[in-house]
């Protein structure tokens, strides 16, 4: 019969999901290899053609030095840029701690006390639309010149993105979700801890992973109006005496640092809370 | 079924003259006028009416999540005056915490009720077992089909042995194969663990072939419209469906729909 002719020649349901699976493996293989290789030639291309274009033309060096330039600036100056970048850490880190342990009470308040909220809140945007920039110079007169105006400016700048999600995060859930915690007769203790703040996780590490970029830069700040000591003041430093390798030296390794601090944030997310990677994951069918 | 009760047992669930009135912006809003429910134990209860009736009002109202403007709740003759957490609440969306496995998302009853972890792992796995999820027990919530969720979710509020079950539109998100499986699936954990259920949907022929008796509710304000007793041998199956007493049930609750404006045939 023709049917059964036909089937002998068409390839096995098998042999089919094999071949599909071979080009499947092939296209994830290309793909990783394009997603890691893709970024590196851009880089390497941009820093080739600011390279040439800064000898080509003959670029004075304080106006913009060729990346050999800076990478070199890098080398010379490493134990000073390691001794700035250390400094600019601790600030950066102590800011953002401060900001978490200010912010997320602060967002329990404003969450579980309705008046609270009413009166805090109006005031709490309003310190936001506020230049901060423009406060540094007085926490210098408060604080001095030492560590602590850099930290209290780099956690003015970082606390606001924590207490918005955290509060809004607290407040988004479902409300099936408590109906359900109260219908099975779990306390306001347990409704909190079980329910409402894992489900708040994901908001409230959104609001870190902003939190932690702008603590750089607060900190960063309060360098260049009173510092004598970090990346800021090593940028002020190496901007008066025109030595503008120096200054990208400084650049990159303060970039070195905010990217290396957002992936420790994104890490303990990652660990914290994986449910939520994982979802996010499959919806967008890769990883950061 | 029926007859097993004596008509002199004090009913179970008794929902008495039960208004419900929202104050909004646009003045006062009228969800429940009067309802009165009551039923036996074991019942299977279902309410229909058109979106906007009041339907999932009353079933907060008799979970105890609600209080009603006026009105009594009683459930063996003893006031509702907060939650009742001897019941399992399953709503249209199935509700599950995305950070817990299928296991995890129905112990969470059992450790709200401080149950014995061993002996309602084991009770879980059963129930997920009984409803088609072996195998399925430690995956998340976002590795299971819709269906599957809300199979999840029926597990959960069946852990602790209920005595009664309250259904919000549970079965209105799926697809209708899906919809005919979980009906036969509810109706076999309920023969079998002889649970009530007051049961809320849009669905005529759910509610026909789910209940001993279905309350159709006149659209805002909501009231009652008719109580219809239904009549059909258990357990049910889906040939049934074709039958004439099916059918004139069916036709009997679309005829008040077409009568109080909810459906039109033009």
């Amino acid at each position: 019969m023709s049917e059964t002719e036909n089937l002998t020649i068409a390839p096995p349901i098998e042999e089919v999901e094999a071949s599909v699976e071979r080009r499947r493996a092939a296209r994830a293989v290309r793909e990783r290899v394009a997603a890691v290789l893709a970024p590196i030639v851009v880089i390497v291309a941009l820093l080739a053609l600011w390279e040439a274009g800064t000898r080509l033309l003959a670029v004075p060096l304080f106006l913009l030095p060729p990346p050999s330039a800076i990478v070199a600036a890098m080398a010379k100056n490493v134990a000073l840029l390691a001794a700035g970048a250390w400094v600019t850490t601790l600030e950066i880190v102590l800011g953002f701690l401060l900001s978490i342990a200010v912010g997320i009470p602060l967002a329990l308040m404003i969450f579980l006390w309705p008046p609270f909220s009413r009166a805090v809140l109006p005031l709490l945007i309003s310190t936001q639309a506020m230049p901060k920039v423009a406060i540094a110079p007085l926490f210098l007169v408060w604080f001095g010149f030492g560590m602590v105006p850099k930290v209290l400016i780099a956690f003015l700048i970082a606390f606001f993105p924590v207490v918005i999600n955290t509060a809004v995060g607290l407040a988004a859930i479902e409300p099936e979700k408590i109906h359900l915690a109260r219908s099975m007769g779990f306390g306001a203790i347990d409704t909190f801890f079980k329910i409402r703040l894992p489900d708040a996780l994901p908001a409230i590490f959104a609001g870190l992973k902003i939190s932690i970029t702008l603590a750089v830069v607060g900190a960063v700040v309060g360098e260049f109006v009173g510092g004598d000591a970090g990346l800021g003041y090593l940028l002020m430093v190496a901007n008066g005496s025109m030595d503008t390798q120096l200054l990208f030296a400084g650049i990159v390794w303060l970039t070195i640092l905010g990217v290396a601090l957002y992936a420790m944030v994104a890490l303990a997310e990652r660990l914290v809370v994986p449910h939520h990677i994982i979802a996010r994951d499959h919806a967008t069918g890769g990883s950061l | 079924m029926t007859l097993a009760s004596p008509d002199t047992a004090p009913p179970y669930l008794d929902l008495q003259g039960i208004a419900k009135v929202y104050a909004s912006r646009d003045g006062m809003v009228r969800a429940l006028d009067h309802v009165s429910i009551s039923g036996r134990r074991g019942a299977f209860i279902s309410i229909v009416g058109p979106s906007g009736c009041g339907k999932s009002t009353l079933m907060m109202i008799a979970a105890g999540l609600m209080a009603p403007s006026s009105g009594r709740v009683a459930v063996d003759g003893q006031d509702i005056l907060a939650p009742r957490t001897e019941i399992g609440i399953v709503f249209q969306s199935p509700v599950l915490l995305e950070w817990r496995t299928a296991l995890g998302n129905v112990m969470l009853q059992a450790e709200a009720k401080r149950l014995d972890r061993a002996s309602a792992e084991r009770r879980a796995r059963d129930l997920l077992a009984a409803v088609g999820l072996a195998g399925f027990e430690h995956k998340y919530p976002h590795e299971l089909s819709g269906g599957m969720r809300q199979r999840v979710s029926i597990c959960r509020a069946l852990i602790h042995d209920p005595p009664q079950l309250l259904m919000d539109e549970p079965f209105g998100a799926l697809d209708a194969l899906t919809r005919d499986q979980l009906v036969l699936d509810l109706q076999r954990l309920c023969a079998e663990r002889r649970i009530g259920v007051l049961f809320i949907t849009h669905s005529v022929a759910e509610a026909v072939f789910l209940s001993d008796q279905v309350i159709v509710m006149t659209p805002r304000p909501g009231r009652i419209d008719r109580m219809i007793d239904i009549d059909l041998p258990r357990p049910r199956t889906l040939a049934m469906r074709e039958t004439p007493a099916f059918a004139h049930y069916s036709r009997e609750i679309l005829d008040l729909f077409l009568a109080r404006g909810v459906l039109r045939e033009h």
